[in-house]
């Protein structure tokens, strides 16, 4: 009787936290179903269908080339970064220096960063004017910032830091005993890496890249801010879809959009929970 | 822990709806308004009785420094005390129509809106007719003939530049020079925003294209763009003030908001491209100050509210008549482009049927 008692107890802890992930994901995400699949209550594939038209066809492969590539470039730039801290002094200025500075990074996203990059090298951002006054060299080109290629830049910024903050944990747990060991065994550095280091830590980094990769890939505010013609990506054809004032009627699209990367953010979080326990197996 | 205590519950259950009660709208007056305040002083007079009781309206998407409406809210709010709230100043015609839906039978609700032809068409349901004193001297082709929207200001397609950092323009076809390499900004994304929609009309125009025929203007973006003349920023007064945008492509009296802030800026309408087009004002049927509403469609509608549209290098639905009965701010009229030509005038279904164009080819232009 006690322990049911305490058990309802703590069950009613979690009530918050259910009711927080009830109202915020589990209603969004069937409103967003629903809507994907009718018009006005009346079931419909069209709003599905359209999302295999060519146009957005090829924006769902743009949204994935630049979550990509971002995640990639983040992922090695990031990892090499971790490593050079992790073999510094454990409670060192540079460690403390890197991780602080990677948390506040990492966050530093949305409008303010997209400015940022405006005010720098934008059309007319303070490095642009100083290099055309120092050696005549447009370094803003035809606008290329405001663009995808901007928008990989930009991202890169926030992806690299958000690495070094999921990647130190697993770089912190490889143990000197390992190394030792394989020396004492006559093992070279590179066979150390090629067979212990590497592969230890191969799943860590994957799953990092994943959560880059879907940091990248639902991103909104940052390219919303940067890109205001055409829409290269899906978070963007989501806007043109919902307030358009020249093509009516396309909210469903919205909807079918929304859909499909929750479809492609289900698969990489997949992905990402395979590997985060495969990690966690070997770092105990 | 426990919420077995009946007076707990009673009170959390006395809060859940004293909030609803709250939150719902007052359900007297809601929509209900004449419509018109009929000829005679008497009409008018109860109309604005009835709107100062009211003391509010809910307007939305309107930018101060477009067509001059940050003075004509003033003008308005100082001649009747009635306070004007701008919901989204920055806001599409689309965003307006949501806001009506979304907010509709709340007291937030936006009372009038200002909306593009497309938008004002494809929503008649949602508003209410009313005609103004003046309806007769709007020009036909402008106005719903039930009353439901009708036309407010209008301008026409330009190209608006700084001489000082760009030679000077004579024709659409210029801006394809080198010495325009990514200096041209198009108002919005065309898939998106109707002003930048008519500027892709009037380089179709330009360019042998017709009302019914985009896709002249379509090759001449992607000519812009593979020449690194198209600069991909959507221009605003901050950056033409910058310099970030040198040439825009927009309506004349958004383009002519620069002329006295910036030395070299110039205006130049095309004499072979005359796009056109007014948008439209209308009341939300469920508006929560339906009397306030009505009474700034008069406003807007007199004389006073025309000639402060006018000093916005716009022009008014009633400027013909107002021309003729003298009454129009002469000054700021001869200020409007000298066309040399006739204006051309898309209707809202050439507008759909171009907007489903470039949807399906404006991506070409862009490279998204």
């Amino acid at each position: 009787m006690a322990v049911s008692r305490r058990r309802i107890g703590a069950g009613l802890g979690l009530v918050p936290f259910f009711a927080y992930v009830a109202i915020f994901l589990f209603v969004p995400t069937v409103v967003v179903a629903v809507n994907a699949f009718s018009v006005n209550g009346r079931p419909t594939m069209d709003a599905v269908d359209s999302l295999f038209t060519s146009t957005l066809l090829r924006v769902t492969v743009r949204s994935l080339e630049l979550s990509f590539i971002t995640a990639v470039i983040g992922a090695v730039v990031g990892a090499l970064v971790a490593y050079a801290v992790v073999t510094a002094k454990p409670n060192g200025v540079l460690r403390r220096a890197v991780t602080s500075a990677s948390g506040v990074l990492a966050q530093f996203g949305g409008v303010t960063l997209a400015f940022a990059f405006i005010a720098t090298i934008g059309t007319n951002g303070v490095v642009t004017a100083f290099v055309a006054d120092h050696g005549s060299i447009n370094l803003a080109g035809s606008g290329w910032l405001y663009s995808l290629n901007g928008l990989i830049l930009v991202y890169t910024y926030f992806q690299i830091p958000l690495m070094v903050i999921v990647f130190l944990p697993a770089l912190d747990g490889i143990r000197p005993q390992w190394r030792e060991a394989a020396e004492n065994l006559g093992a070279s550095t590179w066979q150390y890496w090629r067979h212990v280091g590497i592969p230890l830590m191969l799943p860590a980094f994957l799953g990092s890249t994943l959560l880059l990769f879907t940091n990248a890939f639902s991103a909104y505010a940052t390219a919303a801010a940067l890109v205001s013609q055409g829409a290269p990506i899906i978070p963007l054809q989501i806007r043109g879809a919902l307030s358009s004032e020249t093509v009516l009627g396309h909210q469903n699209v919205s909807f079918a959009l929304a859909l499909e990367m929750m479809v492609i953010v289900a698969v990489a979080m997949v992905g990402y929970a395979r590997l985060q326990r495969r990690t966690s197996g070997w770092l105990r | 822990m426990k919420f077995h205590r009946p007076t707990t519950a009673l009170v959390a259950a006395a809060a859940v709806v004293l909030a609803m009660a709250a939150c719902s709208p007052p359900s007297k007056n809601k929509g209900s308004g004449p419509q018109s305040a009929g000829t005679g002083s008497a009409g008018m007079q109860t109309l604005i009785a009835n709107a100062k009781k009211e003391g509010t309206l809910n307007a939305i998407a309107l930018p101060n420094d477009w067509a001059n409406y940050g003075s004509v809210i003033k003008a308005f709010e100082k001649k009747y005390g009635i306070t004007v709230h701008v919901a989204n100043p920055a806001g599409s015609s689309q965003d307006e129509i949501d806001t009506i839906k979304k907010l509709s039978g709340t007291s937030r609700a936006p009372d009038v809106v200002d909306v593009g032809l497309t938008v004002a068409a494809a929503n008649k349901d949602l508003f209410a007719p009313y005609k103004v004193a003046t309806w007769a001297q709007i020009p036909n082709g402008i106005k719903d003939p039930s009353g439901l929207f009708y036309g407010d200001y209008g301008g026409v397609m330009s190209i608006g530049y700084d001489a000082s950092k760009v030679p000077p323009i004579t024709s659409v076809d210029d801006l394809l020079k080198p010495a325009y390499k990514g200096k041209v900004a198009l108002n919005g994304d065309p898939t998106q925003s109707s002003s930048a929609q008519y500027g892709v009309i009037m380089t179709s125009l330009a360019n042998g294209g017709s009302l019914d025929d985009m896709a002249p203007g379509v090759e001449f973006f992607k000519k812009l763009k593979a020449a690194g003349n198209f600069l991909p920023i959507d221009p605003t007064s901050a950056t033409e003030e910058s310099g970030q945008t040198p040439v825009v492509i927009d309506w004349n009296y958004l383009a002519a908001g620069e002329l006295g802030k910036i030395s070299g800026w110039k205006v130049f309408v095309p004499s072979n491209a005359l796009v056109g087009g007014y948008y439209n004002q209308a009341i939300n049927k469920d508006a929560p100050h339906p009397n306030a509403a009505r009474l700034w469609m008069e406003f807007l509608y007199s004389d006073e509210g025309q000639n402060l549209w006018l000093n916005g290098s716009v022009t008014p639905a009633r400027a013909q008549a107002m021309q003729k009965a003298g009454t129009i701010d002469a000054a700021a009229f001869k200020k409007l482009p000298q066309v040399g030509g006739t204006i051309q005038y898309p209707t809202a279904a050439q507008l759909n049927t171009g907007a489903v164009y470039l949807q399906k080819h404006w991506a070409e232009v862009t490279g998204g």
